[in-house]
This record gives C-alpha cells, sequence and structure tokens, in this order.
C-alpha cells in the first residue's frame, strides 16, 4: 500500500502506477498522507527525473467514510448534515445544495427572507473559506504572516456564525424549507461592522502579497492548464476560470436571489497558477459587495415554509448544482417514492479539480507542486467524501 | 438550442435512443455495447458539442446496474443524460476517459464502489479502498459488520 521512497536502480521490479515511471534514475517519492502542504490527509505518489516532475498520481481514501452509503439509510431531513462534513470550509453552500435538491423534488416554495438568508450565509462562507485559502496558499509558498491576517479576518465571520447557527465550522443551518433559526438580533450590526474591517483588510492583503515579486515569480507560468483541457477535467469554480472558462452556476443557472443581485463573473484567461489567485483574490470584493447589497434588504416574514415532519419525494431523479467556493455541487438524487434516498450521488468540485493535478504539475520543479496545490484549493474531506 | 430542437437533433443522430420522459432535462438510454461510438458522436456532432462531462455515477438497481452520464455543454449551454443498463453479474462498458479526461477518476470511483469493468481504461484500479478490498460497498447486497456503514 504506501510504498516507500527509493531510488529505482531496476525497472523491472517497479509496481506498476499506470503512468509512465519513466527511465532507471527516477525517483519515486510520497508526499502526505501526513504533510502540511497538502491540507489534509491526501496522499501523493511523485515520479521525479532530477527536481523535475514526470508523474503525479494522488492516492485517495484516507478519510473516505461513504458518506452517498451513509445517506441511504439517513431521511431527507438527517442527511443534510452529513453534507457539512464533506467540504468543511463551504458547509452552507454543501446544505444549500442538498436542501436545494430536495425542494425541487417536493416543490416547494421557500419564503424571500430564507432565500436572502441563504445568500447571506453563502457568501460569507465563500469570504471565509477564500480567506483561509489565502493564508495557507501564502503559507505554502514561504510567506508565515499572512496567515495570521487572514485568520484575523475569518475569525470575525466565524463569530456572526456562531451567534445564528450556533456552529463555527459544521453549520447544518440550512435546511429544506428554509433556514432552521431567525438570525440574531445583532447580525446585520456585526456583519456591517465585518464589512467595514474587511474593506481595508483587503486592499492589504494585496499589498501584503498580490504585489510582491517573489510572490509572482513563484505563481507566474506555473501549472498552466488551458481552457479546452480545464473543460475536459471537469475543473470548475476558480480552477476553471482562472483558465478563461465561464462555469459560474450563480450565473448561468441562478437560484434563490442571485438573479436580483449586481455581480461578475470574474474570468482570467492565462491560466496558470497567478490567474487563479486573481480569481478567488477578486472573487472575495464581489462577494463582499453582494453581502453589502443584501444585509439592508433583508425581507420581513417567515424564515422557513411549513412542511410535512416527514418528509417523502416522489419517485424519480433530481439534480441540483450550487457553486461553492471550489466550484460546481452537484447533488443528484435517486428517489423511489420512500423517505429515504434510494441513491445519492455527490458532484464534488475538489475530486474533479484534482484529477487535472497530473496535468498541472509535470514538468515543473517540486517546488512548484505545492504552489499549485494551493491554488487548487484542495479540501479532502470533500474528494474522498 | 432548447429541449425539443435537441431532442430531434438527438433522434436523427441516435436512433436506437430510448427517450424517458418528464424529467428536468432529455434523457434517453443507450445499449451498452454502442455507448462508445455515440459519445464520440455526442461530443463531435456540429450543434451538439458535449464537451463537460459534469457528473458520471451508477445505480444499483438490484436486477441490474445502469450508468449515468450527465453532459453539458460549454458552448450552446444545453445539458442531457445518457444512461445505459448494465448486466449485474457481469458488469462491463467502453470507457470514455480518452474524449472527457475527468472520466478516468470518475470511472476508478463507479469501479471501487459498483465493481463496474471499464474496458480499455488506462488504470482501472481501487481508488478510495484499499488494493486488497473484498466486495463493492455501494451495491445494495453489501454488507460489511466491521465498519459499520448502515446506520
Amino acid at each position: 500500500m504506501y510504498r516507500q521512497t527509493e531510488i529505482i536502480s531496476d525497472y523491472s521490479k517497479v509496481p506498476s502506477t499506470g503512468g509512465d515511471l519513466g527511465e532507471a534514475g527516477d525517483l519515486v517519492i510520497n508526499i502526505g498522507p501526513q504533510h502540511p502542504s497538502t491540507h489534509g490527509v491526501l496522499h501523493l505518489v511523485i515520479t521525479l527525473s532530477g527536481e523535475t516532475i514526470k508523474n503525479v498520481e494522488p492516492h485517495l481514501g484516507y478519510i473516505h467514510r461513504s458518506i452517498e452509503k451513509m445517506c441511504e439509510s439517513l431521511s431527507y431531513r438527517q442527511f443534510i448534515y452529513v453534507t457539512s462534513r464533506m467540504d468543511y470550509l463551504s458547509s452552507h453552500i454543501n446544505n444549500h445544495g442538498c436542501a436545494l435538491c430536495v425542494e425541487k423534488g417536493l416543490q416547494i416554495e421557500i419564503p424571500e427572507r430564507a432565500k436572502v438568508i441563504r445568500v447571506l450565509m453563502d457568501e460569507l462562507t465563500r469570504l471565509a473559506s477564500h480567506q483561509l485559502w489565502w493564508g495557507a496558499m501564502a503559507m505554502d509558498v514561504g510567506a508565515l504572516t499572512p496567515f495570521f491576517h487572514a485568520f484575523r479576518e475569518r475569525e470575525a465571520i466565524n463569530d456572526i456564525m456562531e451567534e445564528t447557527c450556533g456552529a463555527r465550522l459544521t453549520m447544518n443551518y440550512i435546511v429544506p424549507g428554509g433556514v432552521m433559526a431567525d438570525l440574531h438580533p445583532d447580525f446585520q450590526k456585526h456583519v456591517k461592522e465585518f464589512i467595514t474591517l474587511f474593506k481595508s483588510k483587503i486592499d492589504e492583503y494585496d499589498e501584503l502579497v498580490t504585489g510582491n515579486i517573489i510572490f509572482q515569480n513563484r505563481m507566474k507560468n506555473v501549472g498552466y492548464i488551458s481552457k479546452n483541457d480545464a473543460i475536459s477535467y471537469g475543473c470548475t469554480g476558480p480552477t476553471a476560470r482562472g483558465s478563461g472558462v465561464s462555469c459560474d452556476i450563480r450565473k448561468l443557472y441562478p437560484y434563490e436571489v442571485y438573479n436580483q443581485l449586481q455581480f461578475d463573473e470574474i474570468i482570467e484567461n492565462s491560466g496558470d497558477c497567478f490567474a487563479r489567485y486573481l480569481v478567488r483574490m477578486q472573487e472575495m470584493r464581489q462577494s463582499l459587495s453582494i453581502v453589502e447589497q443584501l444585509i439592508d434588504n433583508i425581507p420581513e416574514g417567515d424564515f422557513v415554509a411549513k412542511t410535512k415532519a416527514v418528509l417523502k419525494l416522489p419517485k424519480g431523479e433530481f439534480y441540483s448544482r450550487v457553486e461553492t467556493a471550489r466550484g460546481e455541487f452537484g447533488v443528484f438524487i435517486v428517489s423511489e417514492g420512500g423517505t429515504t434516498p434510494y441513491r445519492i450521488k455527490f458532484r464534488s468540485p475538489g475530486f474533479s479539480n484534482l484529477s487535472a493535478l497530473n496535468h498541472m504539475a509535470r514538468g515543473h520543479k517540486i517546488g512548484d507542486l505545492v504552489a499549485i496545490m494551493g491554488t487548487l484549493d484542495l479540501v479532502v474531506p470533500d474528494i474522498d467524501r | 438550442m432548447n429541449n425539443e430542437e435537441l431532442k430531434i437533433k438527438l433522434t436523427e443522430l441516435i436512433p436506437s435512443a430510448t427517450f424517458e420522459e418528464g424529467a428536468e432535462w432529455i434523457t434517453f438510454f443507450v445499449d451498452s455495447p454502442n455507448w462508445k461510438t455515440i459519445a464520440q458522436q455526442l461530443f463531435s456532432a456540429d450543434g451538439l458539442n458535449f464537451n463537460y462531462l459534469f457528473c458520471l455515477t451508477c445505480i444499483d438497481w438490484k436486477t441490474h446496474f445502469t450508468m449515468l452520464y450527465h453532459l453539458s455543454s460549454t458552448i450552446h449551454r444545453h445539458t442531457i443524460v445518457v444512461k445505459a443498463n448494465l448486466d449485474r453479474i457481469n458488469p462491463e462498458i467502453e470507457t470514455v476517459s480518452d474524449i472527457w479526461r475527468t472520466a478516468e477518476f470518475h470511472e476508478r470511483e463507479v469501479y471501487d464502489l459498483f465493481g463496474v469493468i471499464f474496458l480499455q481504461h488506462p488504470d482501472l484500479r481501487r481508488l478510495f479502498m484499499t488494493d486488497e478490498w473484498e466486495g463493492w460497498p455501494l451495491r445494495k447486497d453489501y454488507e460489511d459488520p466491521i465498519n459499520m456503514i448502515k446506520l
């Protein structure tokens, strides 16, 4: 299972990996499963020629919990809580995707207030996720300070979440029919304070890292993926938008109130690590603007629609998708008319994005691999499920 | 292209397809031995250009398997679902990983969890489970008393 680091002298003894292992003298090394730059238990087997990467092979499953199988024995109200444990940095958005799919099956309309609350929470989550990514990304390429800056601002969002949802990471706040509880009375006040704070901080982020010449040298012309390849590998989210693919679900297939909001889909065309970095940085500003547009316009009314205690989806197949911080998250439910799904499939963005890693990293130096992984923004529980 | 036009075009291209009514997207069944040829047509035919495979999965119906391919076009923005029924005892279908490269990982996942063999797949191995794992976890008859999955 775990292949030891070795210098290959006899090519015939090397176990087949499927990829090309190259010639004798190539070095096979393991990165992970416990490695700071993989941000989770991801195991990469890398074939090197000198310092140049010849092949990267991800070995998955260290945190595979078979969530899809688990959901088959959970009711339509229960299974949503498990999905917070997939992409834990976008837990609101995961819950949102599942709630949308159940609502599609039940054909229920949710109150306007719930829609706006959901979008607000989604965008705050996206901000928090991108902040963590920005800090961790800079740390991966050797700048430790941004990590502390990012966590300072992320803390403010976590406090806002904690007030309303009672949790800081696995929110379980969005439920079929609306949201679980009404907003905390101080929600608007604290979000406005956060907006004022973060507006100055995001410029600081740019000054600190974006313009840094050392950082740019690590990022530019590294990990290039063309537009067609990004589509073929099923890349979505900032990873694909950095290559010029228009794939923002919020724009293409708007859900909730996204079609009434003013925001741009950020697209960069250079396809390298720096493009993906710029996409996420600008997305933070867009999310901030969405939060700003909505915070004073939360309609009054119910926060949850009246639904039956036991939900039963009609026989059929339902698919819904949302835009998480990492890309397109799809929920596919096959119902036989019972109280539990017959089969459920989560199309996770990280899984498809990871499949492009080998393509992006081949030919680069081993130090660049960390930068490439950083801009893919991998969350391993999302990949393994 | 709207759904009606798309359906006419697809009927012309694939006369053997049987359409399923009532779904959100156009859904049709193909015979599994023909799938590879049809996939190539869907990918390259003018006006269709299904270049983006966004979901690939399998359902165990206890009597047979159904493979599902959710295809979309980034040029024309239309979506279809292609299904193929497989024999449960000997599930085999040709790989499409050379057409949509994302299929390589997704097919490995389906192989790992359902035991579907993808012919001509470049690297068909377990993905999440360990190499020596026995059984196919997402099949409906799979029971594992040690690693409890059912709640």
